[in-house]
């Protein structure tokens, strides 16, 4: 590409021509974090202590120190986060390659299916039928699971009963597909988690970081704004934080969109 | 509690240095008996202290003890000259131990009296915090408090999005108020305390972070890291939230401030290597009561220390009885308040490790070691 077509890009961005969406929600200690049996080591939770604000701990500035998990708000996974990727090179946040932080998605939009059934599962036949519309998945594309479940109250977000969480995902047999038939770069949700509430009974338990991370590819959760993409052409940024052998990290995830 | 002469029994007041009766130097703190006879009784209606001026008129009197001696006394307002009364030493707001005489039977309404109150932190009446409604000694004390009279009683609850067990018990109820606070945080107390916090007249931290291991059967500071963030820095954040408007408030007329109350391990006073860390975060905690005691005692506002050994819950279903009920310790938390105590032992563990540690705390450590 030519410089000037950056430039133009940019232009672009500032004028409008390409929208600018934020996917990202607001880190804080408020938003649900992802819950383990309390046998299990848990995430910390994200903690916003003061350092300063204008007063005699520091005059002139206002900052804090925050403390949170790599797994905690609108989150990265890296390969390494799961065993099947644990022995890939660049298999972490800082060791990724930077260009896999800018791709293309595609938007399937599961908000119907979601709405009627907190357990809704992505099929490949549902994908397959988004295909017939909108035409075949990219190589190294993001796909990203629409349900509109970001826009829940944070209980029924979370959505845990007694058996544990109730959230809409992919199942196991779509993630192998997507993986291995498409070749994504990546799949995100809106929930917490790239998988099902439900998906540690699916076999293989957790098969969107089964799949993903063991072929060296990415997850994004706690999206939200999806309903703003188009169903392809938006472009994702996602550049986690670079944390030493990084399993994942909270980020700023935007979707750059033609404005039609 | 009162001097008692080893050589000849007979009990001493004010403390002294030799025995009035027979001149031995050998005086012992025992307890003594508490009845004694009202001899004479006076109203101070214009105090020359200013705390007690605010609140003349106020009736004190003179106590024949059966024991012996003659104490001035703060008297119940159902005290009459001539009859028998029970004597008991109370810690006043400034926190000095001062004689209080009661009927010696019951009268009615008995505990509402304006000078006993003044004299304890009854939580009838009283608006309660209890800072985490998810655990069982939350959810007794919630039910415990209630029932003692607390006008409110708000319930913090962490994480609002994440049902819990006994949720309905705190829901929708009167008189019961759920709000959210994540102790652990900054923030969340802050928010809390700027709603409520000038409302809250007795806090009981029913922090509860229990995990087992110690030191070497662990990987890492991550447990560790959020038991001192549950129970030690969430203490902090509590006491920097409500602690100073409690101590603005502690002679706030009848509405005022009362007390704050722990409920510490009792391993906080002598490590137990199962639970090691936990113990160590106890005892930390421990630590910060005694600055917050001194911190709060300018105020009025008394610090109840309750010790507990293990309690009935999923953290401690390995070790073997005995072990303390939820409502023991919820029961144990309106007693305390009413009596207006600073420390109090609930259970045989706890009372045991108490007398154990008094006689011998290397047996003690050794003991816990197994």
């Amino acid at each position: 590409m030519q410089s000037n077509n950056l430039l133009e890009f940019a232009g672009a961005v500032s004028s409008g021509a390409v929208r600018v969406v934020d996917l990202t929600f607001t880190l804080n200690p408020d938003f649900p974090v992802i819950v383990l049996p309390p046998e299990f080591g848990q995430a910390a939770p994200v903690r916003i202590q003061e350092i300063s604000r204008y007063d005699g701990r520091g005059p002139a500035w206002y900052w804090n120190n925050v403390t949170f998990g790599e797994h905690t708000g609108t989150h990265f996974d890296a390969p390494i986060h799961w065993f099947t990727g644990k022995d890939l090179p660049n298999n972490s946040v800082d060791t990724m390659p930077a260009k896999d932080m800018i791709a293309p998605a595609c938007v399937i939009d599961c908000s119907a299916g979601a709405a009627q059934d907190p357990d809704f599962l992505l099929t490949v036949p549902i994908v397959e039928a988004w295909e017939a519309k909108h035409g075949r998945i990219p190589e190294r594309n993001w796909v990203l699971l629409r349900t509109d479940w970001s826009k829940k109250g944070w209980r029924d977000y979370a959505n845990l009963r007694d058996d544990g969480a109730h959230t809409p995902g992919p199942n196991a047999a779509v993630m192998k597909w997507l993986v291995e038939q498409r070749g994504i770069i990546g799949f995100g949700t809106e929930t917490i988690g790239t998988d099902a509430g439900q998906a540690g009974h699916f076999e293989p338990p957790y098969p969107a970081h089964h799949f993903l991370h063991g072929a060296g590819r990415y997850g994004l959760q706690c999206l939200r704004n999806l309903d703003q993409l188009p169903a392809t052409g938006a472009v994702i940024v996602a550049s986690p934080l670079k944390i030493q052998n990084g399993s994942g990290s909270p980020l700023r995830v935007i979707a750059l969109v033609a404005a039609s | 509690m009162l001097q008692r002469c080893v050589a000849c029994g007979a009990f001493a007041y004010p403390a002294r240095e030799a025995c009035p009766a027979c001149l031995s130097g050998s005086l012992a703190f025992v307890d003594a008996p508490r009845r004694g006879a009202l001899l004479a009784e006076t109203t101070a209606r214009v105090p020359s202290d200013v705390y007690f001026r605010e609140r003349a008129p106020w009736r004190i009197g003179l106590v024949k003890m059966d024991c012996g001696p003659t104490m001035v006394a703060h008297l119940h307002a159902d005290c009459v000259e001539g009859a028998p009364v029970l004597v008991s030493f109370q810690l006043d707001k400034g926190g000095q131990a001062v004689a209080f005489a009661r009927p010696e039977g019951e009268t009615p309404n008995m505990a509402d009296d304006r000078q006993w109150r003044e004299m304890t932190a009854d939580p009838k009446f009283r608006r309660v915090l209890v800072t985490n409604g998810r655990s069982l000694i939350g959810q007794e004390a919630v039910a415990a408090l209630k029932a003692a009279g607390a006008k409110t009683v708000f319930v913090g609850v962490a994480e609002p999005w994440r049902p819990f067990a006994g949720e309905q018990l705190l829901r929708g109820q009167q008189g019961i108020e759920v709000v959210t606070l994540d102790a652990a945080d900054e923030k969340s107390a802050t928010d809390l305390a700027a709603d409520i916090g000038g409302k809250v007249d007795i806090l009981v931290n029913t922090t509860e972070y229990v995990r087992p291991g110690g030191l070497l059967d662990r990987r890492g500071t991550s447990i560790a890291r959020d038991e001192i963030d549950q129970a030690y820095l969430g203490f902090i954040n509590l006491a920097q939230a409500f602690g100073p408007a409690m101590r603005m408030r502690g002679a706030d007329g009848a509405n005022s401030s009362a007390a704050w109350v722990n409920i510490l391990s009792v391993h906080a006073l002598a490590n137990w290597p199962a639970f090691g860390a936990y113990s160590a975060s106890q005892a930390a905690c421990l630590s910060l009561s005694h600055c917050l005691r001194a911190e709060l005692r300018p105020g009025g506002v008394k610090v109840l220390n309750l010790f507990t050994g293990p309690v009935d819950n999923e953290w401690f279903q390995t070790v073997p009885p005995p072990k303390v009920a939820p409502r023991a310790v919820a029961q144990a938390i309106v007693s305390g308040l009413r009596g207006g105590l600073e420390e109090m032992y609930v259970g045989d563990v706890a009372e045991e490790i108490r007398q154990r540690l008094a006689a011998n705390p290397k047996a003690v450590e050794r003991e816990l070691d197994k």
